[in-house]
């Protein structure tokens, strides 16, 4: 579960250095765009080395390999052999590239005695939107993290601030991860200076459904938390709820302050405090 | 000997044995100056010079308050230069990088020995490296105006710039082309250097209000220039934008709040640096939500502070010096922007000086080791590269002292088992806030208590020690050289530490 | 053959590596003096690791843990390998 996933450009010593400090609940290594093509290698090792000595890592890490028609692809997952890997990021995801993916890790696992990993796809082209109820179903996926900057390039249209240009394409991920129990993480705001505009625009994802965001920068880290954090409002209602059906557990259906309580209710209590606890909200 | 903090000291100094040691002792002062005659002009420092017989193994001293702009200190080792005086005895309440000469002076043994309460640049690494013959002393703000009003530091002559004189001989800070706001450090200069020379760029007919009194200048000297004021920028007008820093700077908002500290009429102190920033701003953010009105905060004064006092968030500033250009405006303009001398700031024996009614202040460290001994002196080589300023002075007024720093820089951890050299004495230091983890000095029984049940990250600082080591390694330890080329003297005149000759072998 | 990694930024180094008529290890550091056998450590076993014995090594360190190090010395094994 996330509220907030830092991108660290896999080549930085500094940044990786410090990965742990930082407010983020997960930190995505990445080894694709932020490292430029003569220095793939120069990150890979950087990284392995990272993952295998240092003292002091991430509670969770996500390593966002470079994509499936890139030579350094495969390479990017011997990384996997680690072990120290939570979460894998799949850039241009789309059902193809999921479907080999998914491939090529089978062959993996069964090679060398690995533990399993869980996928989030990253949908940056249009095609990826198109096709995404179809590869929102593998079962590897936990979540789909949207990437605005390339979609639009795609698309051949500019980003503005309202963000009007990606409502679409947010919906689209929104329905996708709630249909499938995916966690929906919102593109990256890429205004880093701009602290207000973050607060808002994070404000109306996660009014339409967004469930966390990715950062560029450690600094966005506070808002972003706090905004996808359940409010003290929603956890004081969820603790009300869950006691009281607590109370009387053989009972389908109740009311609570006039309100009918029923099990998709209780259920969603439920995610509210184990959301709160697993963020040291209570 | 052992001194108080565990510091070999030769037999022959007087050894520091704990901050409050001083309460055993009568405040000695000598006679001020009762000057009969008018203040005379020159416009010649070499006719000065010959007026005043300044020779060799004379004691002149000088204020910083125009920091890395000031001409004044130049001006006059010029002239010590070119008369070759020798063995001289340097007293800048402050050396700044751009005191070049000095470095010379040092060098051709014209200067022998210094006091000063902080160094860096060419000069620095000079003495460092075992350069001047004498010694050098390191005092803090308070403990110079000790020293001197004391008799311990005899000043012969006194050169204070001073932006406007009037006429008479009197002096003030803000007015003029090289304003630089208050003059707080040269006024024990003033009161009890032998002979006193205001240098300035600005004589007007009469000043209606003046910080420096003519009854106790001798001499004024005008010239073309005494410094840019420009130069006089060192703290910083921006936040730091540093993730670590932030973090750091959030943490210790967060705990003052958590501690009650951020309360009606409370008083605090930050330093000047980027980090520092960050804390003032934060905890004028929790002000601002909970209501609350400060009694005053004190220090050198940045715009930070100036905006708090105009938005009706402090009742006063007491300003030692200004440290940007926006508090020289506003220590003009602002009644409750007001001037503190060093004295009144942090002499140890002044009745009630500031430093002591302050509730809580933000400090800098290099290193702080197991015992939360600090050092702002030297770094972990033992080059110079700062001194206390008032860091000891407050550490030990404060009723919370919290240090605030990256574990690691650059490798090297800033927890050591030992400090390379103690400036500022650990029982006067309560917290530590790093990005990795909050320590307090077990001294504290009552702030562990308070803190017992929060979520703030407290650790040991030995458990904040080990978790660096696994980060960076165990550093080899330095051997330090034998020749000691001077000593951090604490505030009431003790010494704390020998300053030693770097020595890059390590074991 | 030559191969070069890393860079001059803090917490960073800068390794060049060579072919030679036996091992030489240069190692400029601004944290030498406490780390300076613990970087040569990392070194020397990085390349015992690899079994090279005739090459020059030369460290430019700002700073860097082992694991930068070792990582450096790794990517400039590997490219002085493909520079032929």
């Amino acid at each position: 579960m996330f509220r907030s996933l830092l991108f660290i450009p896999g080549n930085n010593p500094s940044m990786l250095q410090n990965a742990d400090v930082f407010l983020a609940d997960a930190v995505i290594i990445d080894l694709e765009d932020a490292i430029s093509i003569k220095e793939k290698d120069n990150a890979r090792n950087l990284v392995h080395n990272y993952l295998t000595t240092s003292s002091v890592l991430p509670k969770q890490i996500v390593l966002r390999i470079n994509s499936i028609d890139t030579v350094w692809y495969k390479k990017d997952l011997d990384l996997l052999k680690t072990n120290k890997i939570n979460y894998l990021l799949i850039p241009k995801a789309d059902s193809k590239t999921i479907i080999e993916v998914n491939e090529y890790l089978d062959t993996l696992f069964s090679n060398n005695n690995l533990d399993e990993i869980k996928l989030i796809a990253l949908v940056e082209t249009a095609r990826g939107i198109t096709e995404i109820d179809k590869f929102a179903e593998n079962k590897r996926l936990c979540a789909i993290l949207l990437g605005a900057e390339d979609l639009t390039n795609d698309l051949e249209i500019k980003r503005s601030e309202t963000n009007q240009e990606i409502f679409y394409a947010r919906s689209k991920v929104i329905f996708a991860c709630a249909t499938n129990k995916l966690i929906s993480i919102d593109t990256p705001f890429t205004n880093i200076n701009d602290i207000v505009g973050l607060e808002k625009d994070s404000a109306f994802s996660k009014s339409l459904g967004m469930k966390a965001r990715a950062c560029i920068h450690p600094n966005q880290l506070e808002i972003v938390n706090r905004i996808y954090s359940p409010s003290n409002e929603d956890i004081n209602w969820a603790l009300e709820v869950f006691k009281a059906h607590q109370a009387n557990p053989n009972v389908g259906a109740f009311q609570l302050k006039g309100k009918m309580i029923d099990k998709p209710i209780i259920e969603r209590a439920k995610k509210i405090i184990e959301k709160a606890k697993l963020f040291n909200l209570m | 000997m052992l001194n108080g903090v565990g510091r070999e000291v030769p037999d022959n100094v007087k050894a520091f044995v704990k901050s409050d040691d001083f309460k055993k002792r009568k405040r000695t002062l000598i006679d001020k100056k009762n000057k009969q005659s008018k203040t005379v002009f020159f416009d010649d420092l070499k006719l000065l010079f010959d007026e005043l017989n300044i020779s060799s193994k004379m004691t002149l001293s000088f204020h910083h308050h125009l920091r890395n702009g000031d001409k004044v200190i130049e001006l006059v080792s010029e002239e010590v230069q070119k008369r070759n005086l020798t063995d001289m005895h340097f007293a800048p309440s402050s050396i700044f990088p751009s005191y070049k000469l000095l470095g010379e002076l040092i060098k051709e043994g014209n200067i022998t020995d210094i006091h000063t309460n902080y160094l860096n640049g060419e000069v620095a690494d000079l003495i460092s490296k075992g350069f001047l013959k004498g010694k050098l002393i390191m005092n803090t703000h308070g403990g110079r105006a000790r020293a001197i009003e004391s008799g311990d530091l005899p000043i012969d002559v006194a050169f204070i710039a001073c932006p406007t004189v009037d006429k008479l001989g009197n002096g003030h800070g803000a007015i003029g082309k090289s304003a630089c706001g208050t003059l707080g450090y040269c006024i024990s200069d003033l009161e009890y250097g032998k002979k006193v020379v205001l240098v300035t760029d600005n004589v007007i007919d009469e000043l209606k209000e003046h910080q420096i009194n003519s009854e106790y200048v001798d001499y004024v000297l005008v010239v073309d220039s005494i410094g840019e004021s420009s130069g006089i920028v060192s703290g910083t007008t921006e936040v730091t934008k540093d993730p670590i820093g932030l973090k750091i700077a959030k943490d210790c908002a967060n705990l003052l709040d958590y501690l009650g500290l951020i309360k009606n009429d409370f008083s605090m102190q930050t330093g000047a640096g980027k980090t520092s920033l960050a804390v003032v701003k934060f905890v004028e953010e929790i002000m601002k939500k909970n209501n609350i009105i400060g009694s005053f905060a004190s220090g050198g004064i940045t715009k930070a502070y100036v905006d708090m006092l105009e938005a009706g968030l402090f009742k006063n500033l007491y300003d030692v010096q200004c440290f940007d250009l926006d508090a020289v405006n506003s220590f003009s303009k602002n009644k409750n922007h007001i001037a503190m001398s060093a004295s009144e700031y942090g002499n140890p024996f002044e009745n009630s000086p500031i430093c002591d009614k302050l509730d809580f202040v933000i400090l800098g460290a290099t290193e702080i080791d197991l015992d939360f001994n600090v050092n702002v002196t030297t770094d972990s080589m033992g080059n110079l590269i700062g001194g206390s300023g008032g860091h000891a002075d407050i550490a030990y007024g404060a009723d919370v002292t919290i240090i605030i720093s990256p574990l690691i820089k650059s490798r090297i951890p800033i927890i050591k088992q030992k400090v390379t050299t103690v400036t500022t004495p650990g029982t006067d230091v309560d917290i530590l806030i790093t990005e990795r983890g909050i320590a307090i000095n077990p001294l504290r029984k009552d702030l562990l208590d308070k803190l017992k049940n929060s979520q703030f990250p407290i650790y040991s600082i030995n458990d904040l020690l080990d978790l660096t080591h696994k980060i960076t390694g165990v550093p080899k330890q330095i051997i330090p050289d034998e020749k000691i080329i001077g000593y951090v003297e604490y505030r009431d005149g003790t010494i704390i530490d020998c300053l030693r000759k770097i020595n890059y072998e390590s074991k | 053959m030559k191969g070069t990694a890393g860079s001059k930024e803090s917490n960073d180094c800068l390794i060049t590596i060579e072919s030679s008529v036996e091992r030489k290890i240069e190692i400029n550091s601004i944290v030498g003096v406490f780390f300076y056998d613990q970087i040569l450590k990392v070194v020397e076993d990085t390349l015992d690791e690899q079994e090279l014995y005739n090459v020059k090594v030369i460290v430019e360190d700002k700073g860097a843990l082992d694991y930068t190090i070792k990582s450096r010395l790794l990517t400039a094994i590997e490219r002085m390998r493909e520079d032929v």
